[in-house]
């Protein structure tokens, strides 16, 4: 097992949201303090690691045809789960996230992977990989938060520091507020994926220096 | 009931966009929308599994609510979702195959489109009776189908533009998306009460 590898996909170069370009509705829609971004990440983490073992424990046991069903069946199981836990100990990340939890069922990324790895690997490596994958989501989750608070209301931390106010950087008459509206969401992670493509091309010319060099 | 009904269709529409502003299904919004007679096929497909879904949901909540279990609503609408898309599928190849070969490639495709699970998610939380659960869905359909048509034809355009290398293909097609949101940003006062 190569942890280190698996780590490297999930975060950059195999990153659920700016390369494979999963669960897009989520990171659009939730992204707007630096608490939704965290909670979101979180969960579906939880979820994707939970569903992940899950299904490849009972990757022979599920049978071919009906596979997609019986998937959509466990992961709707661990949303539920994750759904009533939130209501009840953080309910003020359960009202922002809304009907956003719940759809995390048909959030791709969670599918793609019970699909792409969990069937066909074993309970620990699937662990492992929902953690990676888990993590680049949240990474990606938290970049968009930090950019679209700090522009659209000017503070860093919203919800989380301060006593929730978050910590003011830019003057409260400053911050334009389409960045926390859905025009935000579009164009800052327009802007993401393009960095996160610029870094691997820049990434991928130093390496085939280095080889050259050799 | 007239403003309520009037009111329902103009926000799934315009100033609550399912797409461009509420941000349910995104997936098939970039997915689909290369050309636009095939983002207006996936938006005639989503439309009807949408309009279909928000009845056959409506239908199980209160069988759920009655039982006592409504904690189960995530669970069962996905399963009633995953089942109606295979039965649509299956009915129209055998009785409307002309429908069906129109939409057939975009219907599996649909069962994980959250602004299915969406919508009937915002009908049992508004409390929506029959006849305005299935008006907001076919609504809310009609919302999906609208904008991704007019995505498509900026993207047709948009394509051939000369952009940075990193830009190419999904960033340049999502700031794109964040331009006609913010033109859909100016039906937002919009409301008949």
């Amino acid at each position: 097992m190569n942890f280190k590898k698996q780590f490297n996909e999930g975060l950059l170069t195999k990153n659920p949201v700016t390369v494979q370009l999963l669960g897009m509705c989520s990171t659009l829609a939730i992204t707007t303090s630096l608490f939704n971004g965290i909670g979101m990440g979180l969960s579906v983490t939880i979820i994707l690691i939970c569903s992940n073992m899950l299904i490849s424990a009972l990757r022979k046991v599920i049978p071919n045809q009906i596979r997609i069903a019986a998937y959509i069946t466990i992961i709707a199981g661990f949303v539920t789960v994750v759904d009533l836990v939130l209501q009840a100990f953080i309910p003020a990340l359960s009202e922002n996230l809304g009907v956003f939890i719940p759809l995390i069922v048909v959030n791709c990324i969670v599918l793609g992977r019970a699909e792409a790895f969990a069937s066909k690997n074993g309970v620990l490596a699937s662990a492992v990989d929902g953690l990676c994958q888990g993590i680049g989501y949240t990474v990606a989750l938290v970049i968009m938060c930090v950019i679209r608070e700090l522009l659209g209301s000017g503070t860093f931390g919203g919800g989380l520091l301060n006593g929730g106010e978050g910590i003011r950087i830019i003057p409260a008459q400053f911050p334009a507020m389409q960045m926390v509206m859905p025009v935000g969401g579009f164009l800052v992670l327009g802007f993401v994926i393009a960095g996160s493509q610029w870094l691997m091309q820049h990434l991928e010319k130093k390496n085939k220096k280095k080889e050259a060099a050799k | 009931m007239v403003t309520e009904i009037l009111g329902i269709i103009i926000a799934a529409l315009l100033s609550q966009n399912f797409i461009l502003v509420k941000f349910y299904g995104i997936c098939p919004f970039m997915g689909v929308s290369k050309k636009i007679d095939t983002a207006l096929g996936m938006g005639m497909a989503v439309t009807f599994v949408m309009a279909l879904a928000s009845a056959a949901c409506w239908a199980v909540n209160w069988l759920l609510v009655k039982l006592n279990i409504t904690y189960m609503q995530t669970v069962a609408f996905i399963l009633v979702i995953a089942t109606l898309v295979q039965v649509v599928e299956m009915f129209l190849k055998k009785s409307i195959p002309a429908l069906y070969k129109a939409l057939g490639v975009f219907l599996p495709l649909i069962t994980t489109n959250c602004a299915v699970l969406g919508v009937v998610l915002v009908n049992v939380q508004n409390n929506y009776n029959f006849l305005l659960s299935v008006l907001n869905g076919a609504a809310g359909g009609l919302g999906f189908t609208l904008a991704i048509v007019l995505f498509a034809s900026v993207r047709e355009r948009v394509n051939k533009a000369d952009c940075p290398e990193c830009f190419k293909g999904f960033p340049i097609a999502l700031i794109a998306a964040g331009l006609l949101a913010l033109a859909f940003m100016g039906f937002s006062g919009l409301s008949i009460s």
